[in-house]
């Protein structure tokens, strides 16, 4: 692979692509979200499980391309058991990340493998494949229902 | 029209022969071909979304903005009637080129898009509420959503021409679909997403036969084909510059005389009138009652300048050019493990859809891209038609004549690669 691929092609992105975690349907969902990025065909369905404050469970199911299929498995094996504050902060911190905007200056999140998905920011075309799942997260936790189709385009 | 369009068309030369088949000449009249593009040679295989232009459009556009530019019909000086006759020129220039009967039946608009949306409403003045407009499942949205707002707002049926699963139209089921209250037939003549040429002169015979007008989307057709009006008989065909090598913001609504004369105007405004009073208007005949306003001369000088160079390749060697790329790509596609082509049509242009087992049509064409090789991925603009082949998104290779059988390895070379990433 070309150098400037290893940025956005990153080895733990194709792991993620090709055997996404907690990638499965969940029936007893409290927050069940659909999102779509028309551009680009990618669909995927955000499933929720809240247990006072925390989240119980999560998963997602779909189909798209290896920046969104990744980037919503890292979503998910980074947020369970994750409380619902530290999701809402997790997600204004990804937005900046993935679209190259200034973070909080308090923000020292420690990214993980979750920096991986960073190097999208340098493809303005593929940014919303990399920000569609935490789109549907976030219309989940707003507690925006099954029927509110989140869209990026 | 005036008398000095007239003497000025009369004054196009007469066809000389062709130059000789020079892919390596013709490849240096493109200027946009000769780059690198992540440190590899362009291949530019992306033209059916919009194709490139010759030094001559870039330099006529240029040249007109330097000496000739001046607001067209309106005023009497030196500027404005080399503006008027260059622009009147154009008209004539296409005329010729799609063998119309009159200049007054080419009506310039921005593009097949605005042609369609324009018939839409123009048309659709006269429909009611149970008149139909059939389609086929192989539409571009520019020959869908148009006539969908017009089912919004009068209430028309929508018909759907099926195709096959290679990609070609059931014709058969066509004279069914024409019974009833059919008002118009609109189908395109190159499918933008399979390359299915559509046997567009036996569906305008049938809707003929059942007393139905006929549209033709021409916008993928005019790259690879010569249309002929008179031999085709449709009652409109639309098309745009940009996709046949000129600039764009210029495109083309061709009607016959007599269907013009019958439609409505569409949007109102300057040059498209003949008397306005505040108590009423008279609206100009055709085409300028189709062209309000500022019209983009420049591009219908850009547009000529598109016809005059394509009239001097030779069209035959051109055609075999193009399908050897088809054959050639079809071939080392086809030898890809995993690789589905979508669309066999016997007749095609020289354009490719595929998904490939293990990689989105969107991460291919990015690493195609990093190999230099430019591809659309996506809907296309046709969701139905990605609806009937049950697939999400496609990748597609739409060659022209400038393109290469080097550049056809390359794509199938970077086809491997991206698969190696992926899979």
């Amino acid at each position: 692979m070309s150098d400037e691929l290893d940025d956005l092609y990153q080895e733990i992105i194709l792991d993620h692509n090709r055997h996404p975690a907690n990638f499965r349907p969940m029936p007893d969902a409290d927050r069940t979200v659909e999102a779509d990025n028309p551009l680009c065909g990618d669909q995927l369905t955000l499933y929720l499980k809240l247990d006072g404050g925390r989240i119980a469970d999560i998963a997602f199911q779909g189909s798209g391309c290896a920046i969104s299929v990744a980037s919503a498995s890292l979503l998910t094996e980074r947020l369970k058991g994750a409380s619902v504050a530290e999701a809402e902060a997790l997600f204004e911190t990804m937005h900046a990340v993935l679209t190259d905007a200034p973070r909080a200056a308090d923000d020292d999140t420690d990214l993980g493998s979750l920096a991986a998905l960073a190097g999208v920011r340098r493809y303005p075309m593929r940014v919303k494949c990399a920000t569609l799942s935490w789109h549907a997260l976030k219309a989940a936790l707003d507690g925006r229902g099954s029927e509110d189709i989140v869209s990026t385009e | 029209m005036n008398a000095a369009v007239d003497s000025r068309a009369a004054a196009i030369p007469a066809q000389s022969a062709p130059r000789p088949w020079d892919l390596d000449a013709i490849r240096r009249d493109f200027p946009i071909l000769d780059q690198q593009v992540h440190r590899a040679p362009l291949a530019y295989l992306d033209n059916a979304a919009t194709a490139q232009k010759p030094a001559a459009v870039i330099d006529a556009v240029a040249e007109f903005y330097r000496h000739d530019n001046s607001n067209v019909h309106r005023a009497v000086h030196a500027l404005a009637e080399r503006a008027t006759a260059a622009y009147e020129h154009a008209r004539e220039r296409v005329r010729g080129w799609i063998n119309a009967a009159s200049a007054d039946e080419i009506v310039f608009l921005r593009g097949t898009t605005e042609a369609i949306n324009l018939l839409a409403h123009s048309l659709g003045q006269a429909w009611s509420a149970g008149d139909r407009v059939v389609l086929t499942t192989m539409e571009h949205h520019a020959n869908i959503v148009p006539w969908q707002l017009l089912r919004e707002r009068t209430g028309i049926d929508i018909a759907v021409l099926p195709v096959t699963a290679d990609g070609e139209l059931e014709l058969d089921a066509l004279p069914a679909l024409l019974d009833g209250p059919v008002r118009l037939l609109a189908l395109t003549h190159v499918s933008n997403v399979l390359g299915t040429v559509n046997p567009v002169a036996e569906a305008v015979r049938i809707a003929h036969d059942h007393g139905v007008p006929v549209l033709v989307d021409g916008a993928q057709a005019l790259a690879h084909e010569r249309v002929d009006m008179q031999a085709l008989d449709c009652d409109f065909y639309a098309f745009s510059g940009h996709k046949m090598f000129g600039p764009t913001g210029i495109g083309v609504l061709y009607g016959k005389a007599e269907r013009l004369a019958a439609l409505p105007p569409w949007q109102g405004g300057g040059e498209m009138i003949r008397r306005v009073t505040f108590e009423r208007v008279r609206f100009a005949p055709p085409p300028q009652r189709f062209e309000a306003g500022t019209q983009d001369f420049a591009g219908a000088v850009g547009l000529a300048a598109a016809i005059d160079y394509l009239s001097t390749l030779d069209r035959d060697a051109m055609a075999r050019h193009e399908q050897a790329l088809l054959a050639h790509a079809t071939e080392r596609l086809e030898a890809i493990p995993g690789l589905r082509l979508i669309g066999r049509a016997a007749h095609k242009a020289p354009v490719l859809s595929f998904l490939v087992d293990g990689v989105h049509a969107h991460d291919m064409g990015t690493l195609l891209d990093r190999k230099g090789v430019a591809v659309r991925t996506g809907h296309h603009c046709a969701m139905p038609l990605m609806d009937f082949y049950g697939v999400p998104a496609t990748t597609r290779a739409s060659m022209a004549f400038y393109n290469t059988l080097d550049e056809i390895d390359r794509l199938a070379d970077a086809i491997d690669y991206a698969r190696g990433v992926l899979a």
